[in-house]
C-alpha cells in the first residue's frame, strides 16, 4: 500500500472542505482523482504532500505516518497546478537548484529533449509561455526516480505533441511500477491513462473503482457521460 | 535552509530593486558628503533618513516577496524541506541581501571619502549595524503579516500601519502623554517607552553616540546616563536583538500551523 488515508477532516474557516475521507492507493496503478470544482481533490493532494494540515483524521505514505515529517516528501514528485516559479532565474538554472534542493540524483536531459526545450535552457522564466513554463514544471517533476508521483491538472496548456509525450511518460513511469495520482477535468485524457478512478463530491469519496465498474453501475457506454451521470448511482462507494 | 537561503539571496540581488536600493544609498552617501564636506555631520544627517526610510523599505520588500514568491513557496513545500528552513531561509535571504545594500551603497562613498582617517568611524558603523538591526526587525514584522494575511491588499496595508505607527504615530502619542503628565516624574516612563519602539530606540542610541545630547536638555541628560554607559549600551542593543527575534519566533510558528 503506497497511501493510506484515514478519516480525513479539512476545514478552511466555515467551509468543510473534507469529511472524512477513507482511501488507500495501491501500488504500482495509476488513480485519477475526479470531482466537480470545489469538491476537495487539491486539498487532499496537499494534505497528503502535508501542505494543507488536517483537523482529523491520519495519512499514511509508504507505511509511515506523515505528521511532523518531512522527509517522506523524498518518494514523491509533485506536480503543482500553476507554475509560477520566480522570474528571475533561468530554466537551466531552476533545474539545477531544484536538484540541489532535493539532494538526489536526477536525470533531466532526456526530459528536455523529449520536449523540446533546449532553445529555452537559457531563458529567464518570466520570458516563457504558459505551455513552456508546465513543460519546464513537468520536467521537474519526472526527473526524479521516487515511488509516488502526484499530478495536478497536467494537461494545462499543453500542445497536443506535448500531450502524447506526457501521456507516453506516464506509462513508461507506471511500467516501472510507480503508483501515479492525477487530478484532470480532461475526461478523454483520464480515460486513456486511469486504472482507477476515485470521485470526490462534497469532500466524501462517492466512488471509487475501475473505469468498467463505472460504466456497468451508470448503464452507461460513454465514460464522460458516465462521470456526469455519477451522480445518479444510489449507493456510495 | 542555507541553501534556500542562498537561492532567494541570489534571486534578489539580481532584482532591479536591490540596484535601485543599492544605487538611492550611493547617491545619498555621495551628496551628503559633498553638501557637508565633514563626514560626522553627515552621519546626523544620514542618521534621520536611515530611520525612517529603513523600516519602510524593509516593510515593503518584506511583504511584497513573500506575497509574490508564493507560488515558488508552495514549489518548496512540496520538496523534502522543513517548512521552517523555508520561511527562514528566505527571510534571511530579504533582510540580508537589504542589509548589503545599505551597506555596501553607503559603506562605498564613506570610505572613498576617507572615513577610515576620521573620528567618526564608531559612530558610523553604529549609524550600519542599527540599520541592519532595523532591517531585519521590519523584515521579520512584515513576513509575520504577510503570512497571517491571505488578502494581499490587507497585508500590505497592516504592514504599512504598523510602519507608520512606529515611525510616527507613535512618538506623537509619547509626547502627548508626557504633556498630559507633565505634573508626574516622567524620567523611567520616557525611558522605557523608547526602548520599547525599536524606530525611537535607534534613534537615542544614535544621537547619544555623536555627542549632541546637549540638545536634548535635561531629558537627555537622563537619556545621556541611561543609554551613554556600556550597560545602557548593552541593554539597548539585548532590546534591538530581542525585537529582531521575537518576530523570528512568530514567523516560525506561524508557518507551522499554515495551510497553503
Amino acid at each position: 500500500m503506497t497511501i493510506e488515508i484515514e478519516d480525513l477532516h479539512k476545514k478552511f474557516g466555515k467551509n468543510q472542505v473534507l469529511k472524512g475521507v477513507d482511501l488507500t492507493i495501491d501500488e504500482g496503478h495509476i488513480y485519477a482523482i475526479l470531482g466537480p470544482n470545489g469538491s476537495g481533490k487539491t486539498t487532499l493532494i496537499k494534505s497528503i504532500l502535508g501542505m494543507v494540515i488536517p483537523n482529523k483524521g491520519q495519512i499514511m505514505v509508504l507505511e509511515k505516518p506523515i505528521k511532523k515529517d518531512w522527509k517522506y516528501r523524498k518518494q514523491i514528485n509533485y506536480l503543482p497546478q500553476i507554475a509560477n516559479f520566480p522570474p528571475n532565474i533561468k530554466v537551466k538554472e531552476l533545474i539545477h537548484m531544484i536538484k540541489d534542493l532535493r539532494n538526489s540524483v536526477a536525470d533531466e536531459t532526456e526530459l528536455i529533449t523529449l520536449f523540446g526545450l533546449e532553445p529555452f535552457l537559457n531563458k529567464k522564466l518570466s520570458t516563457l509561455s504558459g505551455g513552456t513554463k508546465q513543460k519546464v514544471n513537468i520536467v521537474l517533476t519526472f526527473m526524479f526516480d521516487s515511488p509516488l508521483i502526484i499530478l495536478d491538472e497536467p494537461t494545462t496548456g499543453l500542445d497536443p505533441k506535448a500531450l502524447i509525450r506526457l501521456k507516453e511518460l506516464i506509462q513508461k513511469e507506471k511500467a516501472q511500477g510507480k503508483t501515479i495520482l492525477i487530478t484532470s477535468h480532461i475526461m478523454q485524457f483520464v480515460e486513456e491513462v486511469a486504472d482507477e478512478i476515485v470521485y470526490l463530491l462534497e469532500g466524501e469519496i462517492y466512488f471509487k473503482g475501475s473505469i468498467e465498474t463505472l460504466l456497468e453501475q451508470t448503464e452507461q457506454t460513454n465514460f464522460e457521460h458516465a462521470i456526469a451521470a455519477i451522480t445518479t448511482i444510489g449507493s456510495h462507494a | 535552509m542555507l541553501k534556500i537561503l542562498k537561492y532567494s539571496f541570489y534571486d534578489l540581488i539580481r532584482s532591479r530593486w536591490s540596484y535601485v536600493y543599492f544605487l538611492f544609498y550611493l547617491a545619498l552617501g555621495f551628496v551628503l558628503l559633498f553638501l557637508n564636506n565633514d563626514v560626522s555631520k553627515a552621519v546626523i544627517t544620514l542618521m534621520n533618513v536611515i530611520i525612517v526610510l529603513v523600516p519602510l523599505i524593509g516593510t515593503i520588500f518584506g511583504v511584497m516577496y513573500y506575497y509574490n514568491s508564493r507560488e515558488f513557496t508552495e514549489l518548496l513545500l512540496a520538496q523534502p524541506i522543513n517548512r521552517r528552513s523555508i520561511f527562514m531561509g528566505q527571510y534571511f535571504g530579504v533582510a540580508g541581501s537589504l542589509t548589503m545594500s545599505l551597506a555596501l551603497g553607503l559603506g562605498i562613498p564613506f570610505v572613498l571619502y576617507g572615513l577610515l582617517r576620521s573620528n567618526a568611524i564608531f559612530d558610523f558603523s553604529l549609524l550600519l549595524v542599527t540599520g541592519a538591526f532595523l532591517t531585519f526587525i521590519f523584515v521579520g514584522l512584515s513576513f509575520v503579516i504577510a503570512i497571517s494575511n491571505e488578502n494581499k491588499i490587507k497585508g500590505f496595508g497592516y504592514a504599512v500601519l504598523l510602519w507608520l505607527f512606529l515611525a510616527v504615530v507613535y512618538d506623537g502619542l509619547f509626547l502627548m502623554s508626557l504633556i498630559v503628565f507633565e505634573e508626574y516624574p516622567l524620567d523611567t516612563f520616557s525611558l522605557v517607552a523608547t526602548a520599547l519602539n525599536p524606530i525611537d530606540l535607534s534613534r537615542i542610541l544614535i544621537l547619544l553616540k555623536l555627542d549632541i545630547s546637549a540638545l536634548l536638555g535635561y531629558t537627555g541628560a537622563i537619556f545621556k546616563k541611561f543609554f551613554g554607559t556600556d550597560l545602557g549600551f548593552l541593554v539597548s542593543m539585548a532590546i534591538l536583538l530581542l525585537w529582531t527575534v521575537l518576530p523570528i519566533l512568530g514567523l516560525g510558528h506561524k508557518a507551522k500551523r499554515k495551510d497553503f
